[in-house]
């Protein structure tokens, strides 16, 4: 047989053409796929992945859909996400103010893992990192308002470690203080006790992925007190640290101050152990009235 | 028996001849084998009896029996991604099984997107609802290729984003959502755009399977195919029509009567439909380039 009959001729162009055809058009259907991956792979800012979740561009190569996570949790807390919800479809995830994790000691879900998606390695669950809390709101959370709610402090798993009330004079009533919920993130798993419970209608503390909450220092940056911790001692030698005297406008007084030139340290005004002074601002219903 | 104009339906003949049990045989035990699989993932969840945990995907049994589907499977490990000791084992139970009774009888008897495209091909029949667009049957292949290359690509698991069967499954068992608009669209095309368009042309979880079980010994066969009177049941009622002429009417060219070729889904509804009794399930290796006597023999019988 000749092989370029044109019988033959034409069977191998019929082939080329259909090969071509077939290859354009899964290939469009691979590009709309590839782009719908990329898509999935943005998780939203809410939607919380299960303990021991490797990082979204894993995860979603290594999970394979099978929901035994949502199975071995106690407190349905996991959920398969459906098609229309913004998760990719068949992943498990879970949203802190419906229902957050309680992080069980044995960690079931991660067990029932048959892919490693759910990292076996994490065997403690106070390691686990679901994302961090982060205080969104100071403009209604009541701590901040100068009340004693307290409860995404009291709530929290890892009690003064992962949450701690941080006390600041309430300048507004000059007289009080505000115990301001404070997230300290290496030790927040994510669970997102705290996010449930805010009394709030929208909670003012939510877990946010790591890479949303935290801002990250340059590299070279050391921070003098630490090192100087480490060092056991000043980093540089203080006695021949020359300060020059502070120049302020004329009668200024910066209350607290110290002059080095002078060796004089002005008083502080309106706190206790200094010399009396004009408070600030008066609460409402106090202010003038003797 | 219902008549659409002059055409006899497909397997009057099978049902006059055999009885109606008899001649749906298969296609009962088909249904039984795919809502018992169904219904055992479903006790869970509905009646807190957990027999199975998971789906399709990945499932545990009793604590005891893992099994994973190696499609999902393959493409996690094209992601660089390798399972878990229990995901690895369970691959393995799964590939060795289809190897052996051949990786369609995933689609036939376990598959719940089947009932739906079954259902509309019979409705397809019954409205006598004829051509329309036509796609070749290797397109799955190609789409399974890619799946497989855009796994490596993107790093996701790439068909479970979008793949119907899984959808379902999982729908049906841990919340549909609105998977259920996927289904009818499937529906929607085996009926109106193209005959047995879906698990015979495009779906690539099919495709691979058909190509674990492409040695597989369990086959159907055209033993008897001498006894075959063209009424040509077999073709109108076969998901794959394809697959059958070689076997069944082989006996000139020397082609022995064993159904070999990968895209049967070992569904048996041939054998249902057939008055004559011409196929058989039976083993690969028994395949005689002639038939002729065997027939004779069974006929004297």
């Amino acid at each position: 047989m000749k092989s370029n009959s044109p019988k033959t001729s034409a069977a191998r162009r019929q082939f080329m053409f259909d090969s071509a055809k077939m290859a354009c058009g899964v290939g469009m259907l691979g590009l709309g796929l590839g782009l719908y991956a990329k898509q999935s792979k943005a998780l939203p800012a809410l939607a919380l992945r299960p303990p021991g979740a490797l990082p979204e561009d894993d995860f979603l190569g290594a999970c394979i859909r099978c929901g035994l996570c949502v199975r071995d949790c106690p407190y349905n807390t996991l959920e398969l996400a459906k098609p229309e919800t913004p998760v990719a479809t068949g992943t498990p995830y879970f949203n802190a103010r419906n229902i957050p994790c309680e992080m069980c000691e044995d960690i079931p879900c991660v067990k029932a893992c048959p892919t490693k998606a759910l990292d076996h390695a994490l065997t403690d669950i106070n390691k686990a990192k679901m994302g961090v809390a982060v205080l969104i709101d100071h403009e209604t959370c009541l701590n901040f308002l100068g009340l004693r709610c307290d409860v995404c402090y009291r709530v929290c798993p890892v009690i003064d470690k992962a949450i701690t009330l941080d006390m600041v004079p309430n300048t507004r009533t000059g007289r009080h203080a505000m115990f301001l919920p404070t997230v300290h993130s290496e030790h927040c798993t994510g669970c997102g006790k705290c996010e449930k419970s805010c009394v709030l209608e929208e909670s003012a503390i939510r877990i946010l992925p790591p890479k949303l909450a935290k801002g990250e220092l340059g590299h070279h940056y050391r921070v003098g007190w630490e090192e100087q911790k480490k060092a056991g001692q000043s980093m540089i030698d203080e006695s021949k640290m020359i300060d020059l005297p502070d120049r302020l406008p004329e009668g200024a007084v910066l209350p607290g101050h110290y002059d080095p030139a002078s060796g004089h340290t002005e008083s502080m005004r309106g706190m206790a152990g200094s010399e009396a002074g004009v408070i600030p601002s008066h609460p409402p219903g106090l202010g003038g009235k003797p | 028996m219902s008549q659409m104009g002059n055409k006899k339906r497909i397997g009057a003949d099978a049902v006059e001849e055999k009885g109606w049990l008899r001649a749906h045989k298969w296609l009962i035990l088909r249904r039984l084998s795919q809502f018992g699989i169904l219904g055992l993932f479903l006790l869970g969840p509905l009646a807190g009896i957990w027999i199975v945990k998971g789906n399709l995907n990945y499932s545990y049994t009793l604590g005891v029996l893992p099994l994973t589907d190696p499609y999902v499977a393959l493409q996690s490990l094209m992601t660089g991604h390798v399972p878990e000791k229990l995901g690895l084992i369970g691959v393995a139970i799964a590939v060795v099984f289809y190897l052996l009774v051949g990786g369609r009888v995933y689609c036939s008897w376990v598959c719940p997107v089947n009932v739906v495209t079954d259902a509309a091909g019979w409705l397809r029949d019954r409205l006598g609802i004829k051509g329309a667009g036509s796609l070749s049957a290797r397109t799955r292949y190609w789409i399974l290729g890619m799946t497989l290359i855009g796994s490596a690509v993107t790093g996701v698991v790439l068909w479970e984003l979008i793949n119907p069967v899984s959808m379902l499954h999982r729908g049906l068992i841990f919340g549909l959502g609105t998977a259920w608009m996927i289904v009818i669209a499937i529906f929607l095309f085996d009926l109106f755009v193209m005959s047995r368009g879906w698990c015979g042309r495009l779906c690539p979880v099919g495709a691979f399977y058909g190509l674990i079980g492409r040695w597989s010994p369990l086959r159907v066969t055209a033993t008897k195919r001498a006894a075959c009177n063209d009424c040509m049941d077999c073709f109108e009622v076969c998901p794959e029509p394809q697959v059958i002429r070689p076997a069944l009417k082989g006996e000139e060219k020397g082609v022995g009567p064993v159904i070999l070729a990968p895209s049967c889904t070992n569904c048996g509804r041939c054998i249902d439909v057939c008055s004559k009794g011409v196929f058989t399930f039976g083993l690969r290796t028994n395949n005689p380039v002639s038939t002729v006597a065997i027939t004779a023999q069974s006929e004297a019988k």
